[in-house]
């Protein structure tokens, strides 16, 4: 892909630079943040944005960028693992199903079925309950959701890409049947599932908020989005900034990661382009 | 005609407005936050029960008044032997439960002693130790002996835990209750209210409200809406943070009052490193309890330094103890062997004044060298782990027992403080019947613990209501647990 290629497309770079911005602030947090995040200090809370605190301070006095910052770095940490963990169970899965077919297509395709059946925060609020709230549940939780929705995209791209010439030379080679989805499906449905991850990963940031947000997520002292949406409420009529700081960063990074997606599909497989095309058309 | 038809139209809605007005004159929708796992009072320890049934449902001997002073209930009038230790009550002819059945000598009897039984499940049982026998002298005349003076006897009957239950229906008041109370229970919504509804042949005054709902509701933002939107009448102790939006509003008024919470950082004195006199002293030095009332309270609490009331009239100001010093903190940490600090962890039920404290202590620990490992839990695994086992370093906790000093004085009570000195002041209090007296022991005590810095001593609850501007007769402070309907009406 090259660089060319990005520049052109606009919501690329937007997408991409703000999704960047916020992945860096949620690094940067781990070695700094303006104020250490358990500072408390009663005297200055309901601060109002100002040179010392650029986004205010919360109902404890806490500086609100050094909480966005932490809560950012959960939200992307939450989001990225649940999207690992589909990945490497939802890919195999779903090249398995195409290649093998028969009673392995039937499995995974049921299994998909099943878990589609339910709505994923409804998965994760039972898998939350049974295993108590925290962010490494909330990690499994959504990561279960990701898993029929990769296995899905990988089937499909996997039954597209094996009608072609190129697969049917590599086993008249004489390639195993791993051979081939190793060495030539995997990569050619790679595009698929970066553009999927990213999709993904928005949603799974959305998810984490919304566990937190209900009690289920990240628990204090650490925080998240979500549980900055979460602590806010009570106070959303007399402050609504403490509500709408981390409910517009949650907002902004989704946007983003939705865009850069988009625009990833567009550069990666232009094939798809013209698909979408055809489906906005219809 | 289209004139006639729109003032047809006009009067039928103003019709339709006045009978609203009228229904709602007499009746009242209270937002609760809990809901009670059951509704007998005298089997359970949770508030949640007391705030729907007492003095509403049931009613005891006699009757704690806003003020924490007790009124005659049941009974109409007593006498005390001059050595304090037997006490006649004459009954209310007259009174009925609400199945019916009469109330008599017999009921107060059977009351007792099923509070008093081997396999009780009063709650509050302890309070009652000191009575050694309730005898029925005839239907409308009932006699206790109690085996020493007990100066909190009155009182205590006056409590939710001892309202007075008929041998009838008593095994049936977890989910239907009877009592003989100016409210009868009409019907309980899983999950939803509790509805009750006047007793036609209440014995006493009737109250002004013929129905009350008791609406739970537990989340603060949605109490805040369905307040907002008339959903409910009123709160009797809302979010301190939420309070500025009802405050500017002439709709609404906000009652602010007392309570009987102490809320204090409680320490296991039975664990290491806090068994230490030193350790305890540096954290009591470390506490900036300005910081705390301001920040978990919104400036309601009153400080306190000691375990007791600031209302109470034998309070004595003790905040100035142990100053907030981080200063003399660290040396006393130093002299006991922790020059880096130490780490425990704190563990916090799911209240916000708990958990706003907690995080305001950490931060302040923090500074001294203490790493507090802040652990949120809910009311069960809090109450099995804390306060059954024993199994913590430290917690917050408001005791909303009235005149709970007496605590201090067992030595298997969750936060393990063993002080025979206190013990026997203790014992001294309770058998001492002279006031100026008792005043000093409780002043003895309240100073001891407090320089024993048994616990972080941090402040008294405030009780904040918010109603309807339209409503009165809410009480503004809550000497016991409990909403009391009996005076509330809506005035135009």
């Amino acid at each position: 892909m090259s660089s060319r290629r990005i520049l052109a497309h606009p919501g690329l770079v937007v997408g991409l630079t703000a999704t960047a911005g916020f992945a860096l602030l949620a690094l940067v947090s781990l070695f700094w943040t303006p104020y250490p995040i358990g500072e408390v200090s009663i005297a200055r809370r309901f601060a109002l944005p100002s040179a010392e605190h650029w986004l205010g301070t919360d109902q404890l006095g806490r500086d609100m960028l050094s909480l966005v910052m932490s809560g950012t770095l959960t939200s992307f940490t939450v989001g990225s693992m649940a999207v690992v963990i589909g990945v490497g169970i939802g890919v195999p899965l779903g090249l398995a199903a195409a290649i093998y077919g028969g009673l392995v297509e039937w499995l995974v395709l049921r299994f998909s079925d099943l878990t589609f059946a339910f709505p994923a925060v409804v998965i994760a609020i039972l898998i939350a309950t049974l295993m108590g709230p925290g962010a490494s549940n909330a990690i499994i939780a959504i990561g279960i959701f990701n898993v029929p929705v990769f296995a899905q995209v990988a089937r499909g791209g996997t039954l597209t890409v094996s009608t072609l010439d190129f697969v049917g030379a590599a086993r008249l080679a004489g390639l195993s049947r791993i051979g081939i989805a190793w060495r030539h499906l995997l990569p050619n449905i790679m595009s698929l599932i970066i553009v999927q991850g990213t999709i993904q990963l928005s949603l799974g940031i959305l998810a984490e908020a919304g566990l937190s947000y209900i009690g289920l997520g990240t628990q204090p002292p650490e925080t998240s989005l979500g549980l900055m949406l979460r602590d806010a409420q009570s106070l959303f009529l007399i402050h609504p900034s403490l509500s709408l700081v981390p409910g517009l960063a949650i907002v902004i990074i989704v946007i983003a990661l939705n865009i850069a997606g988009d625009g990833l599909r567009d550069v990666l497989d232009p094939r798809l382009r013209s698909r979408r095309r055809a489906d906005a058309a219809r | 005609m289209r004139v006639t038809k729109s003032i047809a139209l006009a009067s039928a809605g103003l019709l339709l407005a006045t009978s609203l007005a009228a229904a709602q004159s007499t009746e009242i929708r209270i937002g609760v936050p809990l809901e009670p796992p059951a509704l007998d009072p005298t089997a359970g320890a949770a508030e949640a029960i007391d705030v729907v049934v007492y003095q509403n449902v049931f009613e005891g001997l006699t009757r704690i008044d806003e003020n924490g002073a007790v009124q005659p209930g049941l009974a109409s009038s007593w006498t005390i032997s001059d050595d304090g230790l037997t006490y006649r009550f004459s009954l209310n002819q007259g009174v009925t439960f609400h199945d019916g059945t009469s109330f008599e000598a017999e009921d107060v009897k059977f009351t007792f002693d099923r509070i008093l039984a081997e396999d009780s499940v009063n709650a509050q049982k302890a309070l009652y130790s000191s009575i050694a026998d309730v005898s029925v002298i005839d239907p409308a005349t009932v006699e206790f002996t109690l085996s020493q003076p007990d100066e909190l006897f009155l009182f205590n009957i006056g409590r939710g835990d001892a309202v007075i239950v008929a041998p009838e229906s008593a095994d049936n008041n977890a989910s239907m209750p009877i009592g003989t109370g100016p409210f009868a229970f009409l019907q309980w919504d899983r999950g939803s209210r509790v509805i009750l509804e006047q007793y036609g042949p209440y014995w006493g005054e009737k109250p002004a409200l013929t129905k009350a709902s008791y609406v739970f509701i537990g989340d603060t933002g949605a109490m805040t809406n369905a307040l907002l939107a008339g959903d409910i009448d009123g709160t009797y102790n809302f979010a301190a943070e939420a309070l500025p939006i009802f405050e500017s509003n002439p709709q609404f008024q906000v009652l602010v009052g007392t309570t009987e919470g102490e809320t204090i950082l409680s320490t296991n004195n039975a664990k290491p490193p806090f068994d230490q006199l030193e350790v305890r002293q540096a954290m009591a030095h470390a506490i900036n309890r300005d910081e705390i009332v301001e920040g978990a309270t919104y400036g309601f609490g009153v400080p306190i330094g000691s375990h007791f009331a600031p209302h109470h009239p034998y309070y004595l100001d003790l905040t100035g103890t142990y100053p907030f010093d981080p200063e003399r903190a660290r040396e006393l940490l130093a002299e006991a062997g922790f020059p880096d600090g130490f780490s425990a962890t704190l563990k916090l039920p799911p209240v916000a004044y708990a958990r706003l404290s907690g995080q305001i202590i950490a931060s302040e620990f923090a500074q001294v060298g203490i790493d507090l490992e802040l652990i949120n839990m809910e009311w069960a695994p809090w109450l099995e782990d804390v306060f059954a086992n024993k199994d913590f370093d430290l917690t917050i906790i408001s005791h909303v027992a009235p005149f709970d000093i007496g605590i201090y004085a067992n030595p298997d009570y969750y936060f393990g403080y063993d002080n025979p000195q206190v013990q026997a002041l203790n014992e001294e209090l309770n058998a001492t019947t002279d006031e100026a007296r008792r005043k000093e022991l409780a002043q003895e005590l309240q100073t001891i613990i407090a320089q024993d810095a048994v616990n972080g001593f941090l402040f008294e609850l405030a009780q904040t209501g918010v109603w309807n501007a339209k409503l009165e007769g809410m009480w503004k402070n809550a000497p016991v647990e409990g909403v009391v309907l009996r005076d509330i009406r809506w005035v135009e």
